[in-house]
């Protein structure tokens, strides 16, 4: 009997500064929570990192950035690497890197499900829904839609909307007191789905680039393909760190001229 | 290179493994990180040693699998090794008999230089910087010592009635040493000062804190197994592969042991019983 699970694709943007275990992390314990629900069939996960246009303190080359991700996720069957977000010129709205990939998504699924119904009429089952692709992220993601100016509201509402969050809370952070403070996430809180990472890890990427300018172990916090690539390159030392150092946040800049209406009202 | 005015130091950790984690693996790497930064110690060597079926702690699973999980995960280490002999005997053997054993081999190993130059190159750095620092007349202890490496609830269950026979305690923190890796909520500096025999000898217990949670308990690996969620990224790849081939960790093999008495309770009750 076909269930109608939907197809779900589980995309993370974020600086991947470097990636770690803890990141790797996040898409397990999200497709487990979505498989569970008995709603989702999670097909795939994207790792978007960040363009260097973003401006943030420390941030290494994009292409060593991605590098990295490719290493890391070499072992992994279902969730890869995509580069579109860091090669754009400037630095890209996560709702319009969403849309991107959503469209991109549709677009296989048309072709193959066409594809398909020529094959085989036993094949198609009553509903089978599109595949949805959803914000995979942390609980701090959540908390930083109070930070004025970083987001635009319009975008906040289409995040959760149109698309939804799946956020893995950690640590001390209460993602369910974000979802409560906003109106907008609170609006679409059945679009929010919050995972419980019931394992204490704080490893940080900040951690990690604190510990290896430090000439401290990071092994078993990475994969080790990303500690000698990190040492091949020689990233991560105090200088790296002060990259964009005294300059503002790109999204602040370019948002700059909107309106900042502040969520927690 | 070997710093000549460093003390030789071999970690042993002894323990359960039910499954090893990443956690334990971060253990060593704390503590050679630690031990190494003061100057005075050249962590050589460390020594994974699982406990034996004998142990009978609840949940338990046959020490050939966690032996053999402890190799895979330590295959990517150059320092770290695993060793079976605890695991072998057929009776429970007391920590305090398992440093001694280790600590002979060490010694008669000696004689053959087996040292493994556990220094990276990004680590030279810093070891020439301490050596520089420290004073060329700081005397070297004779021979390399072997110290227990384990977490704060380890020291803390010293505390526990019938555990551990208070002559063994003395002799681990008086004569080899102890390296105990803080794990959030505990508090080893407030332990040590409330029990006599760890006061004594404070200086032979290194307090690595580590300032980073990350609490991936092998229990709680064991629950997330048990209800088929992931556990990639918390142990190595090897080990869930293994873990999945061998289809360990069901909600059988969580009660394996679950109504007998864990070994050293059986055994320190037994002697006192009978005066």
């Amino acid at each position: 009997m076909a269930s109608c699970r939907v197809p779900l694709v589980l995309l993370a943007c974020g600086s991947f500064n470097p990636i770690t275990n803890q990141h790797m992390r996040l898409f397990e314990l999200a497709r487990d929570h979505m498989h569970s629900t008995g709603r989702f069939e999670v097909v795939g996960g994207i790792v978007s990192p960040v363009s260097d246009g973003y401006g943030k303190q420390g941030l290494v080359p994009a292409k060593h950035r991605i590098s990295m991700a490719k290493l890391a996720l070499q072992s992994s069957n279902w969730v890869t690497v995509d580069e579109w977000e860091s090669q754009q010129p400037d630095w890209t709205e996560t709702v319009v890197t969403m849309r991107y990939h959503h469209g991109r998504i549709l677009k296989e699924y048309e072709q193959s499900a066409g594809r398909h119904s020529d094959a085989s009429e036993n094949f198609a089952s009553p509903s089978s829904p599109f595949p949805q692709l959803k914000l995979l992220c942390g609980a701090d993601f959540l908390s930083s839609f109070k930070i004025p100016g970083l987001w635009l509201d319009d975008h906040v509402e289409e995040l959760v909307q149109r698309f939804g969050l799946v956020c893995v809370s950690r640590g001390s952070l209460q993602p369910e007191r974000a979802v409560h403070e906003s109106d907008t996430l609170f609006r679409h809180r059945r679009n929010v789905f919050l995972v419980r990472e019931w394992v204490r890890n704080e490893t940080s990427a900040t951690e990690i680039r604190r510990a290896l300018r430090r000439d401290q172990s990071v092994k078993y916090l990475i994969p080790d393909s990303v500690i000698e690539y990190i040492h091949q390159h020689e990233l991560y030392t105090e200088d790296s760190e002060r990259r964009n150092e005294g300059t503002a946040l790109r999204p602040l800049i370019k948002q700059a001229h909107q309106p900042i209406k502040s969520l927690d009202d | 290179m070997e710093n000549p005015t460093t003390s030789k130091v071999v970690l042993l950790a002894c323990g359960s493994f039910n499954p090893i984690t990443n956690m334990h693996l971060r253990m060593f790497e704390l503590a050679r990180d630690h031990l190494e930064d003061t100057g005075q110690y050249s962590v050589i060597k460390g020594i994974i040693s699982p406990v034996g079926d004998a142990y009978k702690k609840k949940g338990l699973i046959e020490a050939s699998h966690r032996v053999e999980m402890a190799r895979l995960a330590t295959e990517s280490s150059e320092w770290i090794t695993v060793d079976s002999w605890e695991s072998q005997q057929s009776d429970w053997v007391e920590t305090s008999k398992v440093i001694r054993h280790h600590y002979e081999e060490l010694l008669a190993r000696e004689h053959n230089r087996d040292d493994v130059d556990t220094v990276k190159y990004t680590k030279k750095r810093r070891i020439e910087e301490n050596y520089i620092a420290s004073s060329v007349h700081h005397r070297k202890r004779d021979g390399p010592q072997l110290m227990l490496l384990c977490g704060a609830d380890v020291l803390e269950s010293f505390g526990i009635p019938n555990l551990w026979k208070q002559e063994d305690i003395a002799e681990i923190v008086g004569r080899y040493g102890l390296v105990c890796v803080t794990r959030s909520g505990s508090d080893p500096h407030k332990f040590i000062n409330q029990s006599d025999d760890l006061w004594k000898y404070r200086k032979n217990i290194h307090v690595v804190h580590e300032w980073v949670t990350n609490d991936i308990s092998a229990t709680h690996v064991r629950r997330a197994l048990r209800r088929g969620r992931s556990v990639r990224y918390l142990l190595p790849e090897s080990v869930v592969r293994y873990v999945q081939e061998h289809s360990l960790y069901s909600a059988e093999s969580e009660q394996k042991n679950a109504d007998v008495v864990l070994a050293p309770f059986q055994k320190y009750s037994d002697a006192s019983t009978s005066g």
